[in-house]
């Protein structure tokens, strides 16, 4: 029988928080292995043609699609190595901390003595009729098709949802030469940043708050949704009703973290709305509630892609320090904290920082 | 359906390559995924629910979704979102949950 | 309406923000249409004048002092909401002119007429576009020199060019 692989740290999940944790930990002497299910890094960075928002430390002014070649060369830069294993899953974790991982159609193992869980998230499904017919998307499978593949989706497409999500990737659609009908968003306000609004809106898009969708109707694939106006709450206002001829739906509803490992490795969770909802408890170190695990970026809770670098640099840190690589840490994590904090201090972050009051504030976790 | 210059992108695309849906023939590039070079010809309708049959589509294109599962050179349920196209492959609708095959 | 309701400022959000008819006479100037705390710093560190004000904190909305804006542009491809425009009120005699970032294709040529589009994306008047810079330096961000009429200086910031599609 052959010996059982091992590595000092496994990073799981190759997008930012995974790559930034990975960097930060090999650079402070820690041997790593980043483990991803796609065949090249940079998770949803990759579809991200818009430049991004933060301070230079998080690659503002820098569209995300670069991104990822500047993290892969910091990556390969050393002074470590760090093993890349791409095209693999990760799809199982054993009590006595083996992980188990799919490539090809096989099966491998891999015994890390701390992991690192920067899976990311998922996309929220929103229940209407007809949500199951083709030609309704999340909001990640249109960039996919659009700005990994260069396909268009369609050509008419109603947006339900304006947070950022929404209003970014109906901006790309209008760069891919898509008709984008109307913006919905149930709240009464818009979520996202509203510079992205004014962008999509002096385009000609309009934006419906305190409006959602109530059907979607069509016979082998989309042909059109009924939408329909909100009152105070957040009922459908009878009348109201207007059906919209389209073949798209994209549902940019939210996002919710990807956390199968972390519940089936038994971490402790708790539900957070403002955080995309079940959210792994962890500490100020990233740390989870089994001390030898730790989590960063959407994982931990939904975010921006530059708070997520953030948290991926202090997972590294900290897991590089639990197996002695700790130089510089007091200064290096005081550094990362106050980045994040400035991130999350201004009103955009007020969802968060409540979010993270409840999560951080009152459960203890080992430390 | 495919984009064909994009104000920040330029879209690095494999050669193409012949495969066959249903019995019938259709292009694609090598290395985008089965799920996107149908999409790009025009299917929409790429498995049926179970009980309803029902359509069901391109979804989630991160292979969690199992809307886009179909029967590929022979296997099913392959999640053609996240599977790259290759020359000659025969996709197929598969009915039902289709089956184990025995490995070799 | 609100802006956070439509996601276009309202008239009283822009009055924060245009710079008073003197300093218009004397030639172009940038205009920051953000209105927003969010966390995002690029447009300080864009200026070659430091026009843009250093930010005490990273959320903070940026403010110009107009005396040291020369009106340049080069602020305008770096922020990431594309919310920064430049006007020129002494153009000319009946025309100003107005610079925004367009990332869309095909771009419009220099000459050509192309509908000039407000805040809300509706056409205004026509404009006439008098340079296009495209050069590498502005990451695909190219930058659309607009010759407007006087009175719709401040109303467009987007252009649809004709026969075009949207946008």
């Amino acid at each position: 029988m052959k010996s059982l692989r091992k590595t000092e740290l496994a990073v799981i999940g190759g997008g930012p928080a995974g790559l930034s944790s990975a960097i930060t930990a090999m650079r402070q002497g820690a041997e790593v292995t980043l483990i991803d299910r796609d065949p090249v890094l940079g998770g949803q960075l990759i579809k991200q043609t818009h430049m991004f928002f933060g301070s230079k430390d998080q690659f503002a002014s820098i569209r995300g699609i670069d991104i990822p070649s500047e993290l892969i060369k910091a990556l390969e830069e050393g002074p470590g190595k760090v093993k890349v294993e791409l095209g693999t899953t990760v799809i199982g974790y054993y009590d006595d901390g083996v992980i188990l991982m799919e490539k090809d159609n096989r099966a491998t193992t891999l015994l890390p003595q701390r992991i690192i869980v920067a899976t990311g998230a998922a996309e929220k499904m929103l229940p209407f009729p007809g949500n199951d017919l083709p030609g309704v998307y999340g909001a990640g499978a249109v960039q996919t098709l659009m700005n990994v593949y260069g396909i268009k989706p369609g050509k008419r497409v109603l947006m339900v949802g304006a947070g950022n999500i929404g209003l970014i990737v109906s901006y790309q659609l209008l760069q891919a030469g898509v008709e984008v009908v109307a913006i919905i968003e149930a709240a009464p306000h818009i979520g996202g940043y509203l510079v992205h609004a004014s962008k999509v809106r002096r385009a000609g898009v309009p934006i419906y708050t305190s409006c959602s969708i109530k059907e979607a109707f069509g016979r082998e694939s989309v042909e059109g949704a009924v939408i329909c106006r909100l009152d105070e709450n957040w009922q459908p206002l009878p009348g109201t009703e207007k059906t919209l001829e389209l073949d798209v739906i994209c549902l940019a509803v939210g996002l919710s973290p990807l956390t199968e490992l972390l519940w089936q490795a038994g971490c402790k969770h708790k539900y957070v709305p403002e955080l995309g909802g079940y959210v792994p408890v962890r500490n100020e170190k990233m740390q989870t509630s089994i001390p030898y695990i730790y989590v960063a970026g959407d994982a931990a809770g939904v975010e921006e892609a530059s708070s997520a670098m953030i948290e991926g640099k202090l997972a590294g840190l900290f897991a590089a320090a639990s197996l002695g690589y700790d130089h510089d840490l007091e200064s290096l994590a005081a550094t990362y904290r106050k980045e994040l904090e400035e991130l999350r201090s201004g009103e955009a972050g007020s969802k968060i920082r409540q979010g993270l009051a409840k999560l951080i504030g009152g459960v203890s976790v080992a430390s | 359906m495919r984009i064909e210059e994009h104000p920040i992108i330029s879209f690095k695309r494999g050669k193409i390559v012949s495969f066959f849906f249903n019995g019938q023939e259709y292009k694609g590039y090598e290395g985008e995924t089965i799920a996107a070079a149908l999409h790009a010809a025009g299917v929409k309708v790429l498995s049926r629910s179970h009980k309803l049959k029902r359509p069901r589509g391109f979804f989630c294109a991160i292979g969690n979704c199992s809307s886009c599962l179909m029967k590929v050179n022979g296997v099913y349920n392959v999640r053609t979102c996240v599977t790259p196209l290759q020359e000659g492959d025969v996709v197929e609708m598969q009915e039902g949950r289709g089956e184990i095959l025995a490995q070799n | 309406m609100l802006l956070a309701k439509t996601g276009v400022p309202a008239a009283s959000d822009l009055a924060k923000v245009i710079p008073s008819e003197e300093r218009l006479k004397k030639g172009a100037v940038a205009i920051i249409e953000c209105f927003q705390s969010i966390p995002c710093n690029p447009c300080q560190f864009a200026c070659p004048r430091g026009a843009i004000k250093e930010f005490a904190d990273i959320n903070d909305i940026p403010k110009i002092d107009f005396d040291l804006c020369d009106g340049c542009g080069t602020c305008i491809s770096k922020c990431p909401g594309l919310a920064i425009f430049v006007v020129d009120a002494t153009y000319g005699a009946e025309e100003a002119l107005v610079k925004i970032p367009y990332e869309f294709l095909p771009l419009p040529a220099k000459g050509d007429r192309v509908a000039g589009l407000n805040r809300e994306g509706k056409e205004v008047c026509e404009a006439e576009v008098v340079r296009v810079q495209s050069a590498k330096g502005l990451d695909k961000t190219p930058i659309i020199w607009l010759s407007v009429p006087k009175d719709y200086m401040m109303e467009v910031r987007h252009i649809r060019l004709k026969g075009g599609a949207v946008s």
